[in-house]
């Protein structure tokens, strides 16, 4: 079916108003984006791990959310989903369920690339039919911006902070899109909110509705942590994919699938440079690490189109 | 009609299992527990059972994919010992709180490290305080008659608590003993089928599990797990009650071994029980007053009803196969004195530590046990506490 703007966002909101979740906050646009993709009629069971989402969605005695929701603990929203959906299967084989249950489970970089990568690798290697959904923000916001190993190179951050004798993260971002599709589950896909958030919309019904495991990698910015115009979210996103830093792309069934290749790609300082985190990077000492920021993402952008065949 | 086999423990945990027919078991494997899920397995890959399986990757994704099934309705259970059940801890705690009647046969041995493989009780006493009930079997038949009567004591309605069925590594869950089972349709209908009140599957009421809950909440939901846990102690007795008119075996807090009219005990806990009574035994032959007094029930701690079985007895020594650490008394010792100061007892209490990492406990070091206690009850020795049972010297 054509994607309908209109039609789409009409679509009765499965995270109702009222959580604390900060204006502007780049995981709710997410979640509410990955829900809308859930056919009206489909019941679902709704995994969290702790974090953000979890503290300001569910504070006893309310709840956001509309559907079934689970939050186990931080590190275990991969392990906790697989019961879930285990027990669907268990429970509609003696015929004590009648409808039709999806599984979905939200996570932040510290969650999913971090504390829960374990739970999350284990139940993608047995193919539960669940979507992950990694609501990708680059720290653990939730405690107040540490780093994590979604953090780009260079970001400061509480743990990672600039001074006389840092000039912050001096790691690489892991890829874990990559790591999860090396599971060869049957759809990976990362994404980010572009436009009128079709791309993720679309990947979002893709993974919900492909039988087995799915993962979906999706950068949500947070504009405490970053440091930028909370207001100026969509241009930021726009600007990782523009840029290259966050491509967008799919796997499936193991092709690697490119969504979108920017005609003229801008240099890494457009993105860097809204943001706080970056700001060491643009004192005029610290030119060179521009320069080597420009070839991790230009590396990283390679490797992808080759992996792509394109 | 029942039926006479021969089974080491960990065949009758998963013949138990079998029979009750879950709907959901995770688990990873750990010696001496790796029996079961092994067992579980090969049930269900010869269409014997249909329980869902799910081989998970760490103990830690067994208790939390058996709270995601208990919590979305199923009736799940896990399986493990020692490291295992420490890599759970943190998910032990979400089931308490969550109140789900998650059943976990604990096969009892030493927490590392040194790693060591081989029984004590160290796993499953730093668990204590996590909210779950704990029961121990002396043998294979309890080990069996305690998991067929788990599922109906966690589920029950004034309960809803994670159960743990406990029993001691290699003693009991590789020796081969006789046993006597039930007909499968007979554990079927004792156990019945699981309709919980409130669940994630439902579709008529979508739930809400696993909140974030500061102060103003906090203490209520952990004063209600205290209740359940009070609640325990009668449907405990109601299941035993239960369960033996089904299997002629009766079962309550604890079982007393001519204990009556001892003046001397040893309370103990598990397998070195039965090497206790023997003990009991040899000494009743020459007209000594000895006796056990075996704790079957830890959590709910029946701390009024021991202090009682007590009463009678002048000095017994509590027998702890775990240490604490405090420098001061074990898990047993400490609570069972704390009872019989409440209950103004006159019996004094003397803490021992035996078994660690599965030294081995003889009727001979029950006896030792035994003579002690009767030299200081004729002031023929003075008391000497937290002494190490058959410590190399």
């Amino acid at each position: 079916m054509a994607f309908n703007f209109k039609e789409v966002m009409s679509k009765p909101e499965r995270l109702a108003p009222g959580h604390r979740m900060c204006a502007g906050c780049g995981g709710t646009i997410t979640v509410r984006t990955v829900l809308r993709a859930l056919k009206p009629e489909d019941k679902a069971v709704i995994g969290n791990a702790t974090g953000c989402l979890e503290v300001s969605s569910f504070m006893y005695p309310y709840t956001a959310w509309e559907d079934s929701y689970i939050h186990n603990a931080f590190e275990n929203a991969g392990s906790t989903l697989s019961g879930v959906e285990t027990a669907y299967y268990a429970l509609k084989k003696k015929g004590k369920i009648k409808d039709n249950y999806k599984f979905i489970t939200f996570g932040g970089d510290g969650g999913t690339y971090d504390i829960g990568l374990q739970s999350l690798s284990g139940a993608m290697e047995r193919n539960h039919d669940l979507v992950y959904v990694c609501y990708d923000n680059g720290a653990y916001m939730n405690t107040g911006i540490q780093r994590s190993s979604a953090t780009p190179m260079y970001a400061d951050t509480t743990t990672t902070p600039v001074g006389k004798n840092s000039v912050g993260k001096m790691q690489n971002r892991k890829d874990l899109a990559s790591i999860i599709a090396n599971h060869d589950i049957p759809y990976v896909g990362q994404s980010t909110l572009i436009g009128t958030m079709k791309d993720l919309y679309e990947k979002a019904e893709r993974a919900i509705y492909t039988p087995g495991a799915a993962f979906l990698n999706v950068m949500s910015p947070c504009p405490r942590g970053w440091r930028y115009e909370t207001a100026d979210i969509m241009k930021i996103c726009k600007l990782a994919v523009e840029t290259c830093y966050w491509p967008l792309f799919e796997v499936i069934e193991g092709r690697w699938i490119l969504n979108y290749e920017p005609k003229k790609k801008l240099p890494i300082e457009d993105f860097l440079r809204p943001q706080g985190r970056f700001k060491h990077l643009f004192k005029p000492e610290n030119e060179e690490l521009l320069v080597k920021y420009q070839e991790e993402v230009d590396r990283r952008w390679e490797e992808l189109l080759y992996k792509c065949a394109r | 009609m029942s039926i006479r086999e021969r089974m080491s423990g960990n065949e009758a945990v998963s013949y138990a299992i079998k029979q009750i027919n879950p709907d959901v078991m995770a688990a990873f494997p750990i010696t001496p527990s790796t029996e079961i899920p092994q067992m579980v397995s090969t049930f269900i890959a010869n269409g014997e059972m249909d329980t869902e399986f799910i081989p998970v990757e760490s103990e830690h994704s067994s208790m939390s994919a058996a709270l995601g099934a208990s919590a979305a309705g199923a009736r799940a259970l896990t399986a493990t010992s020692s490291c295992g059940l420490a890599y759970m801890w943190e998910i032990l705690y979400v089931a308490a709180s969550d109140r789900l009647p998650i059943v976990l046969a604990l096969v009892n041995r030493a927490l590392t490290g040194p790693i060591n493989i081989n029984c004590d009780h160290s796993d499953s006493m730093g668990a204590r305080d996590s909210g779950w009930i704990q029961i121990y079997a002396e043998n294979n038949q309890e080990a069996y008659d305690n998991f067929i009567q788990s599922f109906r004591i966690a589920e029950h309605p004034d309960v809803k608590l994670p159960f743990m069925a406990c029993q001691d590594g290699f003693i009991t869950s590789h020796a081969v003993e006789n046993i006597e089972l039930l007909e499968t349709e007979v554990v079927r209908n004792f156990v019945g089928e699981y309709n919980p009140e409130n669940y994630l599957l439902n579709s008529e009421m979508p739930m809400a599990v696993g909140p974030y809950a500061n102060s103003p909440f906090y203490m209520e939901s952990k004063y209600n797990q205290r209740m359940a846990m009070k609640n325990a102690k009668k449907v405990i007795l109601d299941v035993a009650k239960e369960f033996e008119a089904i299997s002629g075996r009766s079962y309550g807090f604890f079982e007393k071994y001519k204990l009556d009219d001892a003046d001397v005990a040893i309370v103990i806990i598990g397998s070195a029980a039965g090497t206790s009574k023997e003990a009991v035994d040899k000494l009743r032959e020459q007209g000594i007053k000895a006796g056990v007094l075996k704790i079957r029930v830890f959590r709910p701690f029946p701390g009024e009803e021991i202090a009682e079985a007590l009463k009678n007895v002048k000095y017994a020594a509590i027998l702890d196969r775990a240490e604490s650490f405090s420098a001061y008394g074990g898990p047993l010792g400490s609570e069972i004195k704390s009872a019989l100061y409440d209950a103004k007892s006159d019996c004094t209490a003397i803490n021992y530590f035996y078994g660690i990492g599965g030294r081995d406990y003889t009727v001979e070091a029950a006896e030792g046990v035994f003579e002690e206690l009767i030299d200081i009850m004729n002031g023929n020795k003075e008391i000497e506490q937290f002494k190490y049972i058959g410590l190399r010297k």
